[in-house]
């Protein structure tokens, strides 16, 4: 196996027994990038000076002293990074240069992880399918026609590709599980809480959280060691003590609780993802656990709540891209109004204005209470379905998706259906729960993902379950052909 | 003003509180800074940023709304108050709307004598905005420049009832409020510098009618008396445009400070729709009634209960005692007097005359006056053991408030001792009864008038420095012995 | 309930956007369908329903009134698309 197609914990295990330099991990990271990313087109900024640099900085065993020595990492291009350029795939923030480091970047940097670069999303993270970026669409290593997912579609692409072993990626209502099942890798969105989202991008700050995609569950707990945990620069940060959730990565289940709700088995889904999840759910019970069906029946008024709420606290996160303190500026315009329009309307795509503006009625006087306030309660409800269902359950299983990727452009036009990629998802963030998606599965040629959802800051009991799926199949082992033949 | 109508007034103050650091992020409040140097990614809006909102605020807040005779909410939650203006960085203020931290309090304020109670209907926590400088010229250049050190800036919004009638007691409140905030120690209310900035809400009705006039909001009210002329000058508007059957809308002006009138600020490309929503990013605030009463512990002694004590122990009139609390440095001082001098009326008199006379005339504050109250104290001794009379206590005095001296010093150096020497005094007398023969006739004769005019001349002859009460006994007798 | 070409251009100029004739007519019936989707959250009755704003139920998280440097200020201007004199330079507001 080549270097680059190793997780973390391989690279560690390499790098101990002293059988490569780190120099030569990042050096087979970036000639994979360099061979691929003209096909999958996962990065938006490459930082591989840099990269090489720390390496190099990192060659004496006593400058070593981290949890992720010389081991490559990417982001999102939504976390800030100070000195090089932030996107979040938007024309606003093409030059923009933060002059501070996300907090989960800083605790990476700390361990002495090597930032790779930059990876491509939906602009400002609204979309479920990467082609929303405002510089090129991101595709899909399994099959290059296919859309990666999204809003973390760089980061699935790249991680699928072997482009890097990890990736920071974000997600608000999905952004990070469904690009991870579209792309048959992991993706790990932990509590609303337990991940600081300072100096992450806010597309909606009551459900943002920043999390992370992988090829393998034991890199998730890695990289969750390192990134979880309070933090006060952001208040919402939850002071929760931080298990070492590599503890919990042991294949005994038994007798595990699991409930997995009609609802997310019924109509509309693709018949061969329903299967394959409940052939998961048998294996799981041929694992020892006990599975049975339940019924979370506000699940179904999740997405519409989500397309109030979630484009309202938009329209106000992305007010302050004024042009004038960053960001796209019109400079011809000769008042202050012109100079707001001119410069937001350049600078934003389609799908971010519509929901800037979305977000701007539903907030504005006599339609709030119809429909935000009305969403927030809805809200309420949702929360209380997961609530009743883990007084008796450790774990809730569903598809991560209703359908694997679909083709370029095929949901351009028709944003409903696309918003419909987030109906299993979206449930999870209104709840602010940690959940998983991991790959269960292959339809037509195209990875199937399965989500896996536990309680409120039980982060250890999803990597756990997780672990234990992975650990008794093979999916994870099989490789994207990225266009050639299958390996 | 047509005294057939009534303008009914309510002001909106805010009052920026006291703390070292901002309310959102850690950048320095200090006054005066150049311009943008005391600020962060946090406080100047940058992606991806997110508040932590300072202790001390709520402490303080709580503490105003405690003098300010407020409940304090149980829960209090922050809102998102969004409109796009370019010194506001996030493009939203964050605010209190639904849950404030204080509600229904009052204060009282004493004019003429009559006592008035207005109420508070709430007191909020927010954050300042920036400042926007006009680049150059005003009318030349084409920018302005954003100045944004004064983003995040903790300040306290306190909304009253529409309760003043008149000009006279929207500046009594205005002025009482100023004293509280100041005795309680939770702003510096410096309207100068914009540590506090007042809103009035002004309409008028016949008097008589129940329901209110329509309603401007004039903005730019930056000192006692742009508020009295503002209200004065809305009120006759208001009133004119009634009688003249023009028909009032309901607006926000801005107060010209240079042409005294009030000026419509209305833009016509919208009506303001702020969207308030609560936060996400800041979990609401509990406060257990234990926070509460562990604050109001802490409180010091309040304008109200300063009067009380110097109309109680000292017998000084109610006009006297609003005066001395204006501030708490000015009753500080009266109290420090009092503690070197026996008589509380005089003291008063001295404050609330020469020495306010000479502290607006040089535009000075207490605090900087070189005039010790224990210098002040010695010297009403000195005009009470005879040494100086009450005319050369002036002149002594202004020479103490220009250097600092000590009243004895001064005395000596311009040897300004009063003479209680009789047997210097007779020898005066003698001569000025001699020089006005006519005049002592006149008294002798019955005219007792007179006798002021010689003593008057016995004052002109010792350049003032007679002890006049002595002057008066030795002529008498002297005027009688012959 | 569609809305009007009048509305879109109501929200478009509250949220600060410019928006071409064609534009205003597909936002008015891209929103009006979003909105429409989202009624169905009226067949549920939520009267005694408290809103849920704050997801964790925690409270009181401050930090202390303490001072820290502010950013150097070439260093936060860098960002800034026109400046002058260490100030972001705007068109002028009357
Ligand atoms: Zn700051």
């Amino acid at each position: 196996m080549e270097l680059y197609e190793l997780g973390l914990r391989d690279l560690q295990d390499k790098l101990n027994r002293e059988e490569v330099s780190i120099r030569e991990i990042i050096e087979s990271v970036l000639k994979r990038i360099h061979e691929v990313d003209d096909k999958v087109k996962a990065f938006i900024t490459l930082d591989e000076e840099n990269a090489l640099k720390k390496a190099a900085g990192l060659s004496s065993k006593e400058s070593r002293k981290g949890q992720i020595v010389g081991l490559p990492f990417a982001l999102k291009d939504v976390f800030c990074t100070r000195g090089l350029r932030t996107t979040c795939a938007s024309r606003m923030l093409e030059n923009y240069v933060p002059i501070y480091d996300a907090t989960a970047v800083s605790r990476l940097n700390a361990e002495q992880g090597i930032l790779i670069g930059k990876l491509n999303m939906d602009e400002f993270a609204m979309g479920s399918s990467t082609e929303l970026s405002a510089f090129f669409p991101t595709r899909n290593p399994w099959d290059l026609e296919r859309v990666p997912g999204g809003s973390s579609g760089g980061c699935a692409a790249a991680v699928a590709a072997g482009e890097v072993p990890v990736a920071l990626g974000s997600d608000t209502g999905g952004s990070i599980r469904q690009p991870a099942s579209f792309c048959g890798v992991v993706g790990f969105k932990p509590s609303y809480g337990r991940v600081s989202r300072w100096g992450v991008i806010a597309y909606s700050s009551s459900m943002d959280q920043a999390g992370v995609i992988a090829r393998k569950v034991e890199d998730c707990a890695l990289i969750m060691n390192i990134i979880a945990g309070h933090d006060p620069l952001d208040a919402t940060s939850a002071n929760v003590e931080v298990s070492d959730y590599t503890s919990f990565l042991q294949p005994n289940i038994r007798g595990m609780k699991i409930a997995y709700p009609t609802e997310c088995f019924q109509q509309g889904m693709d018949e061969a993802v329903k299967n394959l999840v409940l052939n998961a759910l048998k294996k799981y019970e041929e694992l020892g656990a006990i599975i049975e069906e339940v019924s979370l029946p506000h699940g179904e008024y999740a997405l519409p709540a989500y397309y109030i709420i979630g484009p309202a606290e938009a329209s106000a996160n992305l007010a302050c891209y004024d042009g004038v303190r960053f960001g796209l500026r019109d400079y011809e315009a000769d008042n202050v109004l012109d100079m707001y329009c001119n410069s937001r309307s350049a600078g934003f795509g389609d799908e971010v204005k519509r929901r800037i503006m979305l977000g701007t009625h539903v907030l504005s006087s006599g339609y709030y209470k119809n429909y935000y306030l009305k969403a927030m309660k809805v809200r309420r409800l949702i929360k209380n379905d997961f609530d009743q269902v883990f007084k008796n359950f450790d774990l809730i299983v569903t598809p991560t998706t209703p359908t694997t990727a679909f083709k370029l452009g095929a949901e351009l036009d028709d944003f409903l259906t696309l918003y419909g990629n987030d109906i299993f998802t979206v449930p999870v963030n209104m709840a602010g729960l940690p959940a998983i998606s991991i790959p269960c599965g292959f339809s037509d040629g195209l990875p199937v993902g399965m989500q896996i959802i536990g309680q409120t800051f039980d982060e250890g009991r999803v990597l756990k379950a997780a672990y234990a799926f992975e650990q008794n199949t093979t999916y994870h082992n099989i490789k994207p052909s990225l266009g050639g033949e299958q390996r | 003003m047509n005294e057939d109508y009534e303008v009914v007034v309510g002001l909106e103050v805010h009052a920026e509180l006291k703390t070292q650091s901002k309310i959102f992020c850690s950048c320095s409040t200090a006054f005066g800074a150049e311009p943008n140097t005391q600020i962060c990614p946090g406080c100047a809006g940058f992606p991806g940023m997110l508040p932590v909102l300072n202790r001390q605020v709520v402490e303080i807040a709580i503490m105003a709304g405690l003098a300010l005779n407020c409940e304090i909410a149980e829960i209090c939650l922050f809102d998102r108050k969004n409109y796009f203006y370019p010194d506001l960085p996030r493009a939203y203020q964050i605010s209190q709307l639904d849950l404030p931290i204080c509600q229904k309090g009052y204060l009282e304020i004493d004019l003429d004598g009559k006592k008035k109670r207005i109420g508070i209907t709430r007191a909020h926590m927010e954050e300042d905005a920036g400042k926007l400088v006009h680049q150059g010229n005003i009318t030349s250049s084409p920018f302005s420049l954003v100045d944004l050190n004064r983003c995040g800036m903790p300040l306290l919004e306190i909304v009253s009832e529409p309760d003043m009638r008149s000009s006279q007691e929207a500046r009594a409140y205005m002025e009482k409020l100023r004293s509280i905030l100041l005795f309680a120690g939770v702003s510096n209310c410096k309207m100068e510098e914009g540590s506090l900035r007042c809103d009035a809400n002004i309409s008028v009705r016949p008097r008589g009618q129940k329901e209110l006039g329509i309603r401007t909001e004039i903005k730019n009210l930056n000192s006692f008396r742009a508020l009295e002329r503002a209200i004065e000058y809305e009120a006759k508007r208001h009133i004119e445009a009634i009688e003249d059957g023009e028909k009032l809308i309901q607006e926000t002006r801005t107060w010209d400070e240079e042409k005294q009138i009030t000026l419509s600020m209305r833009s016509k490309e919208e009506a303001e729709d702020y969207r308030y929503f609560p936060d996400p990013n800041l979990p609401p605030v509990k406060i257990e009634r234990e926070w509460v009463e562990k604050i109001r512990a802490t409180l010091p002694e309040l304008p109200d209960q300063a009067q009380l004590r110097l109309v109680d122990n000292y017998s000084l009139p109610p006009y006297d005692a609003v005066i001395l609390t204006l501030t708490p440095e000015f009753l500080a001082y009266f109290d420090n007097c009092l503690a070197h001098y026996h008589d509380a009326k005089t003291v008063s008199n001295w404050m609330m005359g020469e020495l306010s006379k000479h502290l607006n005339q040089n535009n000075m504050e207490i605090n900087d006056c070189k005039i010790q109250p224990a210098a002040l104290a010695r010297m009403l001794s000195l005009i009470d053991e005879g040494t100086i009379s009450g005319k050369m206590a002036k002149s002594v005095f202004e020479e103490m408030f220009a250097s600092g001296k000590e009243p004895d010093l001064i005395i000596k150096e311009k040897g300004m001792v009063q003479i209680s020497d009789e047997s210097t005094l007779i020898k005066i007398i003698e001569e000025v009864t001699a020089n006005n023969a006519g005049v002592v006739e006149d008294y002798r004769s019955g005219k007792e008038k007179a006798l002021g005019f010689l003593v008057g001349q016995v004052m002109k002859a010792t350049r003032g420095q007679a002890n006049p009460a002595i002057v008066n006994k030795l002529l008498k007798d002297c005027l009688k012995g012959d | 309930m569609a809305l009007t070409i009048k509305k879109v251009e109501d929200i478009a100029l509250m949220a600060r956007l410019n928006l071409k004739e064609e534009e205003k007519e597909d936002f008015a019936q891209q929103l009006s369908l979003i909105l429409d989707y989202t009624n169905s959250l009226h067949n549920i009755d939520t009267d005694n329903v408290e809103p849920l704003i704050h997801i964790l139920p925690i409270y009181n998280v401050f930090r202390d009134d303490v001072v820290s440097p502010s950013s150097p200020r070439d260093e936060i201007l860098l960002n800034g698309p026109l400046l002058e004199d260490g100030q972001y330079k705007v068109p002028k507001i009357m």
